[in-house]
């Protein structure tokens, strides 16, 4: 389903995109300075969890838009995972028709309001912005403008649902309803196909829901694009757990054909030292599930959260933020990322980073936790740390940080929130013996193809990349569904 | 979906809850359990599946009001549904002609109990139970397991029936008596605990079935982890069974109440609220 050259220059043709080229020169379109989106001021967000960052209003997305030149060589698409034609979306907002932009989204992203807000697109589209590459300048803000046209659209009460093919019978299952199994839904369901989601959690939308917090991803939005889901035909089946509530021969015997397995990489890490199974001390996925997905700290629910003081979070990705940033907002005086590289090496977004800082978050850089006490009711009050410095690149390119004897010192902490990655959820390939697996647990598959060692079975995201980001996910929900079309059709047709 | 087709107290605080659901009911083997949410604001927690009819597509659970969670169970009617049910969960029992096998359960791990008990007797075990309770009123399924020994123990703490004692004073006796090749407990932790320190003794291999704070059930969060044999296991998908020699009970009673205060605090609420009504 890869977007052709010849395609892309097609549209680029189209009369519409002439003319709207035509209204400024290139020379005043770079001349404009790139939108800043507005943000709640830090005092007053951290004390709800209200969304951070504001959106743009019409006149900013479109003045943003004026600066996209439209390049007879839009080498952005080829930073999207999802390949969104990024041009022709943002000259419909320079158009203003934003209606017909999120249509643009829509042709080949299942959650474009989700991806507006947490792709990293500074390391993607935006990094292969032209200004970005030939002029030095700071890109086109691709991923302000995807939120403007997705949420536009929402708020306008008239969301289109794309277009589906004649439904062919052909019956696909779907394991997982986070970010890779909904894009792969939703492109099967374009195609015709019978799909069936089956989620393990009580909610529909995986990592979106119970990882993901309110304050940078709503689970309105998400629910809206579920929504979207449903009526292009996609069935959700929640509390159900394939190779447990029923396996994949039971599925087979009532009618699934093929299935896709995007569930994720569900298992927390620890780092085995002294005293990390004190009360107090939880993986990040615990935390966020609890707050998250849970809504633990709503008093009308009967899920329990421990909101500490002192909480320290162990880690520097995007996860270790989120938690952080739950932790001032569930009350902590101090909230601490201890981090055992520097800001340099740091894996978390920069917008995360940021706004992190400017909640007050501290950062414990170069430290690595060695032992944790607690008091006599098991609860921890107390953390060693070590300093680190930085040695040669590791296996990752990052430099390894290297612990400095003797530098040990203590802090006060009542809650440890541990975000040190995932592993793969063993679920599914523990009730499938036959089923090829890497020695981390994850799924093998053809690099291309996306198809396991078992023909039937296809598999991205997580549960394949080990630990990466929901727009990759998607990237594989997307090429998974192109490759399992073109299996089933031609099991069909031999 | 997930309704409640029988009810039955088996005390004042212990219930048992036939369900409608058949997947659950087919793919279920002695050992597993189930993940239960009662309303959209209701709270995870994990239950041992007692029994399953796979004809009639239902599944057992006996439940103790000990809280806030297990009394909204315990609540429901015949007719109502549980809003969320999802498994089987967890590793199920190995199963196999072991010689003579000891099984023990104490309070409300009576019911999980059961399956165990049944499924070892099928499979050539000469079985002796002790069941354990605090008094007369708490001892549950008695005849159910009577049907799959070849010898019931029963004990309370306050010799109200059968014989008084602990659980372990019973274990005791059987292990001086006898050659026993495998014992099975569940129970609460400070049992499990004791129970394995007896066992142990007679170096008799124990399994213990342990229930732990969890909110997936599904290997995601790891509330649920403890240690065994110095190294950190998930409850939900290592478990529930492990090697009751090895488990470090006394952990697993300090993470069992990491919530105490607020859960005392919540069923305080509760009461309050429901005896205004």
């Amino acid at each position: 389903m890869a977007v052709t050259k010849e395609f892309l220059k097609a549209e680029r043709e189209q009369s519409w995109r002439v003319d709207i080229r035509g209204l400024m020169k290139n020379k005043d379109r770079t001349g404009l300075a790139r939108v800043h989106m507005g943000e709640v001021n830090p005092d007053e967000r951290i004390l709800s969890n209200i969304e951070v960052n504001k959106g743009l209003e019409a006149d900013e997305a479109v003045n943003e838009a004026r600066r996209c030149l439209d390049c007879p060589d839009p080498t952005c698409i080829s930073g999207c995972p999802v390949e969104i034609n990024i041009p022709k979306f943002i000259k419909r907002i320079e158009q203003n028709e934003f209606l017909e932009a999120a249509k643009v989204l829509k042709e080949t992203s299942a959650l474009p309001a989700v991806c507006g807000r947490v792709c990293p697109q500074e390391k993607q589209c935006e990094a292969k912005c032209f200004y970005q590459l030939k002029l030095k300048k700071e890109p086109v803000a691709i991923g302000h403008l995807e939120r403007f046209a997705a949420d536009f659209e929402r708020e306008s009460g008239k969301m289109s649902v794309p277009d589906v093919a004649a439904g062919n019978g052909i019956k696909v299952g779907v394991i997982g309803s986070g970010p890779a199994g909904l894009t792969f839904a939703g492109d099967m369901a374009k195609l015709g196909y019978d799909v069936t989601v089956f989620e393990a959690l009580h909610e529909i939308g995986g990592v979106l829901k119970y990882g993901i917090p309110e304050f940078r991803l709503p689970n309105q939005i998400v629910d809206v694009e579920i929504d979207i889901l449903r009526k292009m035909g996609v069935k959700f089946e929640n509390n159900f757990i394939v190779g447990r509530t029923a396996n994949i021969e039971d599925l087979k015997e009532e009618g699934y054909q093929a299935f896709f397995t995007g569930s994720g990489a569900g298992l927390p890490r620890f780092m085995n030292i002294p005293g990390e199974n004190y009360i107090g001390i939880l993986s990040s996925n615990e935390y966020l599930t609890r707050v998250n997905l849970m809504d633990a700290a709503n008093p009308k629910t009967d899920t329990p959260v421990v909101s500490g003081k002192n909480v320290a979070v162990i880690g520097g990705g995007n996860t270790a933020m989120d938690s952080v940033r739950t932790a001032k907002r569930l009350g902590a005086d101090r909230a601490m990322i201890i981090y055992r590289r520097s800001m340099d090496e740091m894996p978390a977004r920069v917008e995360e980073i940021k706004h992190a800082q400017e909640e007050g978050i501290e950062f414990l850089n170069l430290c690595n936790p060695v032992e944790y006490f607690a008091d006599e009711t098991g609860r921890v009050n107390r953390m060693k740390v070590q300093k680190m410095e930085l040695g040669e690149p590791d296996s990752s390119g990052r430099r390894r940080p290297v612990p400095m004897e003797g530098s040990e010192y203590d802090i006060d902490v009542d809650t440890v929130v541990v975000s040190v990655g995932v592993s793969p959820n063993p679920l599914i390939p523990n009730s499938l013996p036959q089923l090829e697996t890497t020695k981390w647990g994850t799924i093998v598959v053809d690099e291309e193809k996306l198809q396991s060692s078992i023909p039937e079975m296809f598999a991205g995201g997580d549960i394949v990349r080990g630990g990466a980001t929901v727009i990759l996910a998607m990237g594989d929900g997307r090429n998974a569904a192109a490759s399992m079309h073109t299996y089933l059709q031609e099991k069909l047709n031999s | 979906m997930n309704e409640i087709i029988e009810k039955e107290f088996f005390s004042e605080n212990v219930v048992r809850l036939e369900i409608k659901a058949p997947r659950i009911a087919k793919a279920r083997r002695a050992g597993h359990f189930v993940i239960v949410k009662v309303g959209e604001t209701g709270e995870r927690i994990p239950l041992t599946i007692a029994s399953a009819n796979p004809h009639k597509g239902t599944i057992t659970l006996v439940i103790q009001r000990v809280g806030v969670s297990s009394r909204r169970i315990a609540e429901l009617n015949v007719g109502d549904e549980i809003t969320d049910l999802v498994g089987p969960l967890g590793e199920a029992t190995h199963i196999e002609n072991f010689g003579t096998v000891l099984a023990c359960g104490g309070g409300v791990g009576v019911a999980p109990l059961l399956p165990i008990v049944e499924a070892l007797k099928k499979a050539g075990n000469k079985v002796i139970t002790v069941i354990a309770a605090r008094n007369k009123d708490l001892i549950i399924l008695e005849d159910q397991i009577k049907e799959y020994s070849d010898e019931v123990i029963v004990m309370t703490d306050d010799g109200s029936y059968g014989e008084k004692g602990l659980v372990t004073d019973a274990m005791e006796k059987v292990l001086q008596r006898e050659k026993v090749d495998l014992s099975v407990v569940i129970g609460p932790a400070i049992m499990m605990k004791f129970a394995a320190l007896t066992t142990r003794k007679y170096e008799v291999p124990t399994y213990a079935s342990l229930n732990t704070i969890m909110v997936d059930g599904t290997g995601m969060c790891g509330a649920c982890r403890i240690t065994v044999g110095g190294k950190t296991k998930f409850v939900c998908i290592d478990g529930p069974e492990f090697d009751a020699h090895q488990v470090d009970f006394d952990e697993m009673l300090l993470r069992l109440g990491g919530y105490k205060e607020i859960e005392k605090q919540a069923e305080q609420e509760y009461l309050q609220t429901k005896e205004k009504k």
